[in-house]
């Protein structure tokens, strides 16, 4: 049973403002990804909260207890590494118990607390291995356990799958994401992977330049991106942006070659004229025949076929670079796209945020 | 299949390949015939020292030493180790022996000790005075015991030092070299571990004790080796300070043994101190040769 | 280099420091800060009054002879137990490196005298080169090389640099054979394609490659031979005859044990103070090259 709250975390290194006041509410259970590039402030915010790094303002509130100014060890979390940070001298049990024994628990406890986790990883016989016997997902196993064994109130993880290789990151992903609804441990967890972050995180946070450029459940974030940045970076191929300007009463969108859209969903507020960016989801352009009415030619530059589907990146007239995603296979030098009513979404070309009906 | 379409024979040129062949055995017998050159200049003096010290003291004052052992051995070793040797009664080797040992012990463990606890102060902690404290450290670097050996021998008079085993050895112990060896290896110590182990609640000390120490066991070992026979070959410092017969190293006690080097000394039992004082070090570094290589390949770095 | 995480504590990190810095400031700085003074000051011949005469005692000891005499002696000395020490290792060390297997058995055989303490090994060549009693000094003798170190200069310096390049033989031969091995094989290989015979390979590939190891061990070599050696002069010749082997640090010694002359010799050891912070200087002018390299 465990919330955290953070309000108003800022952190500067040298003047420079890393975070700008990060407010975030995470629920018991609740299992939160912070995603972001890189330099996006995600790994020091996680670090905040474990108590690694001092805020330069605001609170770390875990289960109404206010944690800011407190050592890590006080703060009743645990974390798993991106490194692990496994002590190589020590076994696995010894990696393990190490944190409960400096904490004092009889022999009895550490023993069972250290089996019981194994257990559910699935580890027992490689307990009394040293951390360089152990293969790259058992290691990642470990640094579970020593985080499990803890029983904490948080788990924190620092982009702990980003040193296993494709396959097996996908299985630790799974693995992860079992444990914790079943352990029902509230957790952070940090990521540079959209599609970690999409399959792990019961919601997500979408950092940028410092600040949460978006908060809420994956799904929401698919298709209802709050601005350009975040509608660019989650969805891979990401999503085709071009630029227009509000037109007909704020019904419809007009292209650089007069081309007029009509948005069903309703108008847009803003005034007549402004420009704007619509976004399309390269999946969403729909491939057309010929030259009708609104169709946009690409001129085909690559061609990535991808089995059951195909990614056709191509530039249009204007010298606008464009991707689509086809079903089965293409071959060709132009594709016709047009671009659909339903799935447009619609951006101030000016702050890039989303504007609704 | 059919042989007829099979390619031609290759072409050899069997005289170029004799001759390759030729050079090839010709260079490394030349190799191992320098090596093994190399080795018997290596290795002479100290056959030559362990055959002196196997014949009686006439034998060898006649000049007649022969290049095999002789049958004296027991009782030159046995008076060394008892009474010592020369014409000068000296120290016994025993009580020398004793001496180097407990020197070279106490010197390398000092450096070692302190040196880690510095390093792993500059290393893991960010105070005011920490670069002070490093450059005062490292500059010592420059400044070898020989060349400040008067004024350093001063100080050991004016604290009333002299003839003391803390004179003999805290002088000795501070270490750059030591230090910045420690700091450079904590360096490699990831910064997860000291965050695993914040996490895991362990202070400043335990961490020392429970993660770094034990990482630091190989270098140790490879330093200890180092400076045990650094310890053991000290010479200057401690005939400065040692005036009690009593405190003798085995070192400077078989300097003091030769005197001028007259043929008339009891060179049996010199020869037979001689080997006894190169035995110990001699043997660190055969049996921790491993580590050896490797502490004195990194210290230098 | 630094570390981003740290413990928290300003007292701790002290109390671990003190016991190093007690010993630098007490045994390191306060000698150096008395030498530098001394080497300042003129003390009437009982000791009962002191007069600040600048750099009168430098003046003096740079135009003293006989400092000219052991400046010279160091000089001389160093080089041949240099040149010497690190031509035979770098031999050896090729030869060694040949074979990858032999070499590690060589390497064993030949590091061994790295042990021995520079005074013993004196004792080990005086054994040796003894007019009377060594074997060596006999022969020479026998042939009608009248040898005797103890009243010809030249063959005690002789002898004091045998006796002292031999002990430094391994430490070179480890240093050059961990070099040589740790040149890639690609290079090597490369070489061979290009058409290069072994002594070219050598010579054009293989000695600038180990350029940097030669020149750090040029350094640690020079270094040993004026500081480190006192042993060895001290056990074989005594400086002398006729203060033919005195060289800088003994003469340190001499005048300040021996003939109690505290302000010449601090200015002594100060003149030594300033070769050895060169020597580091350039030693580590050397090391940066070598991580750059």
């Amino acid at each position: 049973m465990a919330t955290l709250s953070l309000h108003g975390v800022r952190k500067s290194f040298n003047n420079t403002a890393v975070l700008h006041g990060i407010d975030l509410e995470v629920a018991d259970g609740e299992l939160v990804v912070i995603v972001g590039a890189s330099g996006c402030g995600k790994s020091t915010l996680l670090r905040i909260v474990a108590g690694l790094e001092t805020p330069s303002d605001g609170q770390v509130v875990i289960n109404g207890r206010d944690v800011t100014g407190l050592e890590p060890a006080d703060r009743d979390i645990a974390m798993v590494f991106q490194n692990y940070a496994l002590y190589p001298h020590m076994s696995v049990f010894g990696n393990m118990a190490y944190g409960l024994k400096i904490r004092g628990l009889p022999r009895a406890e550490i023993d069972r607390r250290v089996r019981d986790a194994a257990g559910i990883l699935g580890i027992e016989p490689l307990l009394d291995r040293k951390p360089k016997q152990l293969s790259g997902g058992q290691r990642q196993r470990v640094a579970m356990g020593r985080a499990i064994v803890r029983e904490p109130a948080l788990f924190l993880f620092d982009e702990p799958l980003s040193n296993l290789d494709a396959k097996l990151r996908v299985q630790m992903r799974a693995e992860i994401r079992r444990l914790q609804r079943r352990l029902g441990v509230t957790s952070l967890f940090v990521t540079h992977d959209q599609v970690e972050a999409m399959t792990l995180g019961d919601r997500l946070v979408v950092m940028n330049a410092g600040r949460p450029a978006q908060v809420a459940p994956p799904m929401e974030i698919f298709a209802r991106p709050a601005d350009t940045y975040v509608a660019g970076f989650i969805g891979s191929p990401s999503m085709n942006f071009i630029p227009a300007a509000l037109d007909q009463g704020n019904a419809s969108a007009r292209l650089a070659d007069g081309t007029l859209v009509p948005f069903p969903e309703g108008h847009r507020p803003g005034s007549a004229g402004q420009p704007i960016t619509l976004g399309v989801r390269p999946e969403h352009l729909l491939p057309g025949e010929g030259e009708g009415e609104g169709a946009i030619p690409l001129a085909v530059e690559l061609i990535e076929p991808l089995g059951s589907e195909t990614v056709v990146h191509g530039r249009a007239p204007g010298g606008l670079a464009i991707t689509a995603r086809l079903p089965g296979t293409f071959s060709g030098s132009v594709l016709p796209v047009r671009l659909p009513g339903a799935h447009l979404h619609v951006f101030d070309a000016e702050t890039g945020r989303r504007l609704d009906p | 299949m059919d042989g007829s379409l099979a390619t031609p024979a290759p072409v050899r040129d069997d005289a170029l390949l004799r001759a390759t062949r030729r050079r090839r055995l010709a260079s490394r017998l030349l190799a191992h015939a320098a090596l093994l050159l190399g080795v018997a200049i290596v290795a002479f003096p100290i056959w030559m020292t362990l055959v002196g010290s196997t014949h009686d003291a006439g034998t060898i004052g006649r000049g007649d030493v022969p290049l095999l052992p002789g049958s004296h051995a027991a009782e030159n070793y046995a008076t060394a180790w008892n009474e010592g040797g020369g014409r000068t009664r000296t120290t016994p080797a025993s009580v020398m022996l004793w001496n180097s040992l407990l020197m070279a012990v106490l010197i390398a463990v000092g450096k070692i000790t302190i040196s880690i606890l510095s390093a792993y102060a500059v290393v893991f902690f960010r105070f005011p005075g920490r670069m002070i404290a490093f450059w005062a450290i490292f500059i010592t670097l420059m400044l070898p015991v020989e060349v400040r050996i008067i004024p350093t021998f001063q100080v050991i008079v004016d604290l009333n030092l002299g003839n003391s085993w803390t004179g003999l050895v805290v002088p000795l112990i501070a270490s750059a070299t030591a230090t910045l060896l420690f700091r450079q290896f904590f360096l490699t110590i990831p910064d997860e571990f000291v965050e695993a182990a914040k996490m895991d609640g362990a202070g400043p000390l335990r961490f020392l004790r429970d993660v770094v120490l034990p990482l630091s066991l190989t270098n140790i070992a490879a330093l200890f080796v180092i400076l045990f026979i650094y310890g053991w070959n000290q010479y200057l410092w401690p005939l400065l300070i040692i005036n009690d017969r009593s405190m003798e190293t085995i070192v400077v006690g078989l300097s003091k043994m030769i005197g001028r080097g007259d043929s008339q000394n009891d060179w049996n039992t010199i020869m037979a101190t001689a080997v006894l004082a190169l035995l110990p070090p001699v043997l660190v570094v055969a049996l921790m040769q491993r580590w050896f290589v490797r502490g004195l390949t990194e210290t230098e770095k | 280099m630094q570390k981003k995480v740290f413990f928290r504590g300003r007292l701790l990190p002290l109390v671990l420091l003190a016991p190093q810095l007690a010993v630098t400031v007490v045994f390191f700085f306060w000698p150096a800060g008395q030498a530098i003074l001394q080497s300042t000051m003129r003390e009437d011949a009982f000791g009962f009054s002191r007069e600040f005469v600048g750099l009168e005692n430098f003046r003096e000891v740079l135009e003293d002879p006989a400092w000219v005499n052991a400046a010279l002696n160091s000089f001389v000395f160093s080089a041949l137990v240099a040149g010497l020490a690190l031509g035979l290792a770098l031999f050896l060390a090729v030869q060694a490196d040949k074979s990858l297997r032999g070499a590690t058995v060589y390497r064993s055989l030949l590091i061994w005298p790295y042990a021995v303490a520079p005074a013993v090994a004196a004792v080990l060549w005086l054994f040796l080169f003894q007019p009377q009693v060594g074997l060596i000094g006999r022969g020479l003798n026998a042939i009608g090389i009248a040898w005797d170190y103890r009243l010809n200069g030249g063959q005690a310096m002789t002898l004091i640099v045998i006796a002292a390049a031999w002990k430094q033989l391994a430490y070179n031969f480890i240093f050059f054979l961990a070099g040589l091995q740790s040149i890639p094989a690609s290079v090597l290989e490369a070489a061979a394609i290009d058409g290069a015979r072994p002594t070219r390979r050598f010579w054009t590939v293989i000695f600038p490659l180990l350029s940097p190891t030669t020149f750090f061990l040029l350094v640690v070599n020079l270094t040993y031979a004026f500081f480190e050696t006192f042993g060895i002069i001290h056990a074989l010749t005594g400086g002398g005859p006729a203060k033919a082997t005195e060289t800088l640090i003994y003469k340190v010694y001499v005048d300040g044990v021996e003939n109690l002359n505290l302000g010449q010799s601090s200015a002594q050891s100060v003149i030594l103070m300033i070769i050895v912070i060169a020597l580091t200087a350039i030693q580590f002018r050397a090391v940066e090259k070598k991580v750059h390299y």
